[in-house]
């Protein structure tokens, strides 16, 4: 695994670096790396063709589909392949409202105000409302009573939050909505809980259910969307109607493989990846406030999945703080950025109700299964220095 | 040791090949584009296409980039102010204030508290040490000078600024671009105000944001009414589309008033004047004394103009065309700048 680590570094060049950003893709892990190289380099048929070059591919992308289904806790029926988490939740908000949403403004769509942009730009895209959260990054599921009625198409609701690691009780939404608003649809963007939850329990009160390879040590470009039997959504994609007409275009053969392995691999180690890490994870938040002034944990860390540990500074805005941490070789982000590259006040901050400054000023450190206690001295030897030579260039110029 | 420079890279050429140029000098160089307008642009929701022509031209010169989100800044002091000026009638120059408030300020803060040494952008204007004082020269390619846009920087500013495309020509500037294979080699330059479309213009701009109101116009000399214009914000001192007139006698907008809505229209003696009012005087060197010969320019790329500065205003030798309230006057002696104010 440590060569694994050190590999991938070397090959970018940075020997000597630390990887905290494991929440915004991972270390893949070697077999799912072979998995894809075997597979390319075996397999030449379309798995949509007749002949039997196309079922080898068509065998390899069922077996997947049996695998992952039944570690995700659904049906191989259930399960649509997919580019990836955004798609997957687009295909799911927007799949779902085009079938369900009988009021013409898009205001039957719902989803919690924390949401990944993958939803929160599809639900605002179809005009739909926020629920909001409260200071802990938990829903406000009064809130969520309030908006939902019987003219409700979709509710969306992630299973852990991309930014702070807050998860959140799936099971309660459902009821929640299944009392208030029967007739509608419950989608759970869970790309960063497959890592850290057991998904097949915590969500399997969702109708619909995003996943990401990448996440998890598969490959980038790969990901998959449970459609509960009975659940109706229209195709977002339309073509050849692969995927039973849900998403058209030739499956990604090797990168299913290799998710199928990515997510295999992920759930029998997942215990004891959980264990070690949130140790590795409350050594990185309690020695923070310990060497810098000025900083707290964005939520509680109780309520977060065990790679998070997100934080908040009083005076450094965390453009420069991540600025000064890349030169340093540490390699974290702010959770939030837009196609150009640029930091955003976090929307998710803002909904917890931070102000636009503290909004400015989170730092999401994320760790995975193939960190250690060495990325964590680092982080604390590298944050603090940046946050005092930010403070005193502040101090010189106050 | 090695002088570390941050180098501001806009998605153009000029900053391109600064960045170039800097790393043949043996700086340290790192690149850094500036997300300054989140609304629509000619370039792109967030100008997401220029971030990307930087990011590749900087992945070609294998140096590292970043993007600084400077949205809120750049609402708080250019956009806003822009927008606000145009309500009482002025029309400031929204680029003068991005360098004055961004780049050379918010900007280089931003790179001295990361560690560098110095910033660099990619305006055609030279910095000069001479003896440990900074001179702001005019750019080597007249015309592509952008002295004028600069002329708010201090010493501060200047002895932490390199300027390596003001030595050279636009043509040779863009012969290293294409040279290196820089994508951004025949890029057309920008023209207009980044956060104005060309498609909806500065009416539509302003129209979304302020109230407008009509312009009643008169004539200069006798009062009559001469009809009116939808909105006094849009017009400009100088301005001729609306006022009326031919190509035998044109006709101009010779003052403004945004609160009574009058816009008086006269004929080219009309609007000449030999004096013009400034206010926020700022010098890139010792404070000007009155009583001094200098060259006054009063736009862009505006002719250089014999004037002597008296303080809080500027009398030229001829009589120029009257210049709007907001705009910037900068003030030369030669090929240096002195410093520049706003019209008053």
């Amino acid at each position: 695994m440590a060569a694994n680590r050190a590999g991938f570094l070397g090959k970018l060049g940075f020997s000597m670096s630390v990887y905290l950003d494991h929440a915004a893709t991972t270390v893949m892990r070697d077999s799912a790396i072979q998995t894809a190289a075997d597979v390319m380099g075996r397999i030449t048929g379309n798995p949509s063709g007749a002949h039997g070059a196309a079922q080898q591919a068509r065998t390899i992308i069922e077996e997947a589909r049996d695998e992952i289904a039944e570690l995700l806790g659904a049906a191989p029926r259930e399960l649509v392949f997919t580019s990836g988490g955004t798609e997957s939740a687009n295909l799911g908000v927007i799949g779902a409202a085009r079938v369900n949403d009988n009021l013409s403004d898009g205001s039957g769509v719902v989803c919690s105000a924390i949401e990944h942009h993958a939803v929160l730009n599809a639900v605002e895209s179809l005009g739909g409302r926020f629920v909001r959260v409260k200071a802990d990054g938990q829903l406000d599921m009064g809130h969520l009573a309030e908006l939902i009625d019987g003219t409700t198409s979709v509710v969306s609701v992630m299973a852990v939050n991309n930014e702070t690691g807050g998860i959140q009780d799936i099971g309660t939404v459902a009821r929640t909505v299944a009392n208030r608003a029967p007739q509608a649809v419950v989608h759970t963007d869970a790309v960063q809980a497959v890592a850290w939850l057991d998904v097949a329990s915590h969500c399997k009160d969702a109708h619909l259910l995003s996943v990401s390879a990448h996440k998890i040590g598969g490959p980038m470009g790969t990901g998959a969307l449970v459609v509960r039997e009975g659940t109706k959504i229209a195709a977002q994609i339309v073509g050849g109607g692969q995927e039973r007409e849900l998403r058209s275009g030739t499956q990604n053969v090797a990168g299913i493989a290799a998710f199928c392995v990515a997510l295999r691999e992920t759930v029998a180690e997942r215990e004891a990846t959980v264990s070690r890490v949130r140790q590795l994870r409350d050594a990185l938040l309690d020695g923070l406030p310990a060497a810098c002034e000025g900083v707290r944990e964005t939520v509680p860390r109780q309520s977060t999945v065990a790679g998070h540990a997100h934080v908040t500074f009083d005076d450094i805005d965390s453009e420069s703080l991540l600025f000064m941490c890349d030169e340093a070789g540490l390699f974290a982000s702010a959770g939030a950025s837009c196609a150009s590259g640029a930091m955003q006040p976090s929307h998710v901050l803002m909904a917890l109700g931070l102000d636009e400054r503290h909004a400015r000023n989170g730092v999401r450190l994320t760790l995975g299964r193939t960190s250690t206690l060495n990325d964590v001295d680092e982080a604390l030897r590298i944050i603090p220095s940046a946050v005092e030579r930010l403070s005193s260039r502040r101090r010189v110029s106050a | 040791m090695t002088k570390r420079v941050l180098v501001a890279m806009s998605g153009g050429v000029d900053s391109s090949v600064t960045a170039a140029l800097l790393l043949d000098e043996g700086y340290e160089v790192v690149g850094a584009t500036m997300k300054l307008w989140g609304g629509a642009s000619d370039s792109g929701c967030c100008s997401i296409a220029d971030v990307d022509d930087a990011r590749r031209v900087a992945q070609q010169l294998g140096i590292k980039h970043h993007v600084f989100n400077f949205g809120e800044e750049f609402m708080a002091s250019v956009v806003g102010p822009y927008v606000n000026a145009h309500a009482v009638g002025n029309t400031p120059n929204p680029c003068i204030e991005c360098n004055r408030h961004i780049k050379f300020d918010v900007f280089l803060e931003r790179a001295l508290d990361l560690g560098f040494d110095a910033i660099a952008t990619g305006h055609h204007a030279r910095i000069e040490n001479r003896d440990g004082r900074f001179a702001l020269l005019r750019g080597a390619d007249p015309a592509k000078d952008q002295s004028y846009v600069l002329h708010m920087m201090k010493q501060d500013a200047l002895a932490r600024t390199l300027l390596p495309v003001g030595h050279m020509n636009k043509s040779q500037v863009r012969e290293i671009a294409a040279e290196r294979g820089l994508r951004t080699a025949s890029k057309p330059d920008s023209q207009d105000v980044c956060f104005i479309t060309s498609k909806g213009g500065r009416s539509a701009f302003l129209g979304d944001r302020i109230p407008m109101k009509p312009a009643r116009l008169i004539d200069h000399e006798t009062g009559d009414d001469l009809g009116t214009l939808p909105s006094v914000e849009m017009v400009t001192v100088g301005q001729r589309k609306g006022m009326g007139g031919n190509t035998a006698e044109r006709r101009y907008a010779t003052e403004v008033d945004v609160a009574t809505g009058v816009v008086k229209v006269g004929n080219i003696a009309d609007l000449m004047t030999s004096r013009v009012d400034v206010t926020e005087m700022s010098f890139t060197n010792e404070v000007v004394l009155g009583g001094a010969t200098v060259v006054a320019q009063v736009s862009a790329h505006g002719l250089p103009l014999g004037a002597t500065f008296n303080g809080d205003h500027i009398i030229f030798d001829e009589p120029q065309r009257r210049v709007a309230r907001g705009q910037s006057v900068v003030v030369y002696s030669g090929d240096e700048v002195l410093g520049g104010g706003i019209v008053a």
